[in-house]
């Protein structure tokens, strides 16, 4: 009987532990700390508290993540500062490929590596890309599943920024 | 002098080169490796696996095997890039011992426990036996013993 309950207990807890859901609006965003890709150290997403953030899940292997990958540079050039960063988190992709693709599309905003996936498992993501702005107080405002274009952070992300236009 | 300077740099070149040699001679094979890590986003055996990720990932064990590396250390490579759950197999150290320990531990309490209990009924097995025996009446009816007795007579030569 013991046994039984012991197995029952461990596949229950399997089960739990393995599942994962999305990070709802208004929830608070995970924070765990992750290496940075470039650079050495850990950063995370407490690092930016006060600012808006938009955590952008990517790897390099993933296509529609080419697509967006310019609109997201053009707009951290525009709207990057004090109040606001785009946050790249680099999952489940080889090191050497996640900075060659950062070289390749030139892009300047802070990158996180996410090698094993527990960021993304955090967030609740179902692949990538996935976009989660998250407010000054740490709490997820927006959430896009698949790629962003500069139409929907222009229209979005950018009005709930500091000053508020696009 | 001169002559000399080059045999010795000959024979420094010839000692070398076996080493170099053997330092890109591949020690193991793609398909070795990717019947024993996993296709992190896929969820599936490397082997299995054809996603873009699984071929980025391929292409990095190709790279590592082209350079001589062994099994173990292409392993640990992919283990600094993705952690340890791309491993198919668990390790034989910490939480992972478990897989491997629960196993035999489960084997070997069922086995005791079924000793104890084939013990527990051939016990209970003679000493119903023993009881039998002892009961007072358990022989032969009296009615059988006569026609016991009347066939054994009928018999007797």
């Amino acid at each position: 009987m013991l046994a039984v309950l012991a197995v029952v207990g461990l596949l229950t807890f399997g089960l739990l532990s393995k599942g994962s859901s999305r990070v709802a609006l208004g929830e608070p965003a995970p924070t765990s700390p992750l290496p940075r890709l470039e650079g050495g150290g850990s950063g995370s997403l407490a690092d930016y508290r006060g600012r808006w953030v938009l955590v952008n899940f990517w790897a390099s292997w993933c296509i529609p993540c080419r697509e967006e990958a310019p609109a997201l540079e053009r707009f951290q050039q525009r709207h990057g500062g004090t109040g606001f960063t785009v946050l790249g988190i680099d999952s489940r992709d080889l090191s050497n490929d996640g900075r060659a693709f950062v070289r390749r599309f030139g892009l300047t905003y802070p990158q996180l590596r996410d090698g094993n996936g527990d960021a993304a498992h955090e967030f609740g993501t179902t692949g990538v890309p996935e976009n989660f702005l998250v407010d000054p107080q740490g709490k997820v405002r927006l959430l896009a599943v698949g790629p962003v274009s500069a139409e929907y952070l222009d229209r979005y992300v950018a009005p709930l920024l500091p000053g508020g236009k696009s | 002098m001169k002559a000399g300077l080059a045999t010795l740099a000959a024979a420094v070149l010839l000692a070398l080169a076996p080493g170099a040699a053997m330092a890109a001679t591949p020690q193991t094979s793609l398909g070795e490796i990717s019947s024993e890590v996993m296709c992190p986003v896929c969820g599936t055996l490397l082997e299995l696996a054809e996603s873009p990720q699984a071929l980025r990932q391929k292409a990095f064990i190709s790279r590592l095997i082209a350079e001589g590396r062994s099994k173990e250390q292409i392993k640990d490579a992919l283990v600094a890039e993705y952690g340890t759950e791309v491993l198919a197999l668990p390790q034989g150290s910490g939480f992972d011992l478990s897989a491997y320990l629960v196993p035999i531990v489960a084997f070997v309490v069922a086995a005791i426990a079924l000793a104890f209990g084939v013990l527990r009924w051939r016990r209970a097995g003679q000493s119903e036996d023993r009881a039998q025996a002892a009961e007072p009446g358990a022989g032969p009816s009296d009615e059988d013993a006569k026609r016991l007795d009347a066939d054994l007579a009928r018999y007797d030569l």
